[in-house]
């Protein structure tokens, strides 16, 4: 008789490189630990499960899809971002230490079996489309799904 | 001491920093049997508190627990 699976579930909102760290350690850790974990992406953190494309419709859709564009691999520290130079030393600073990139943490989820769903609202207002997304993401849903995955989590974060 | 127990499987985890210790024993304990002991050694000092919750959580046992020097070793049983 097998119990029914712990399950977390997640709301990365931070596009931010070390929100999606700490977002992903615990989701990894999470799975690790026997539980099924959902991550809903939304907002600035809908870049983490990008493809590096251009994205936007109309003008003001086109030039977030220019200032925020790229993919996960674009994600700057919330404190001394320096226009990329804090991305950099992050990233010296980790590998140095043989902590995993965030492409390989991502990685790592999906071989985990983590879900991805992006959030349609914001992909609306940002004018990203579901093909802007990496292959392995879920089709897009809202926040009904969220609340119904979050009553049945023993853990619920913001991240 | 440690003589006595029968190891199935020996994980290097030196060097690796969370949540990679816990990750890679959890992606290795279906490689043995039910009973099985993996001795794991990490580096991580993280570990000494996230080896015994892991096991904690997935209903497994960490059945002893070594300092060498810098090593951490776990000797976790495989319960279920």
């Amino acid at each position: 008789m097998e119990d029914k699976k712990k399950k977390l579930s997640m709301v990365v909102f931070s596009g931010d490189m070390d929100k999606l760290m700490a977002a992903f350690i615990i989701a990894t850790g999470a799975a690790a630990s026997d539980m099924d974990v959902t991550m809903f992406f939304t907002f600035w953190g809908l870049r983490a499960i990008k493809k590096p494309v251009n994205t936007g419709k109309g003008l003001f859709g086109k030039m977030l899809g220019f200032m925020y564009g790229g993919d996960i691999r674009k994600a700057t520290p919330s404190k001394f971002a320096f226009w990329g130079m804090g991305r950099w030393m992050f990233r010296k600073m980790m590998a140095a230490k043989g902590v995993l990139s965030l492409v390989e943490f991502r990685q790592l989820a999906l071989d985990l079996g983590i879900k991805f769903y992006p959030c349609s609202m914001s992909m609306d207002v940002l004018e990203i489309r579901d093909e802007d997304f990496i292959e392995e993401a879920q089709p897009s849903v809202g926040v009904g799904f969220f609340i119904a995955e979050a009553l049945e989590s023993q853990i619920t974060l913001f991240i | 001491m440690a003589e006595d127990i029968k190891v199935d499987l020996e994980l290097n985890l030196k060097g690796m920093l969370c949540p990679m210790p816990m990750v890679k024993v959890s992606q290795n304990i279906k490689n043995v049997p039910v009973g099985g002991i993996i001795k794991a050694t990490a580096t991580d000092p993280g570990s000494l508190a996230d080896i015994p919750s892991w096991a904690k959580s997935t209903g497994n046992e960490v059945i002893k627990t070594e300092k060498v020097e810098k090593d951490l070793i776990f000797y976790i049983k495989r319960v279920k």
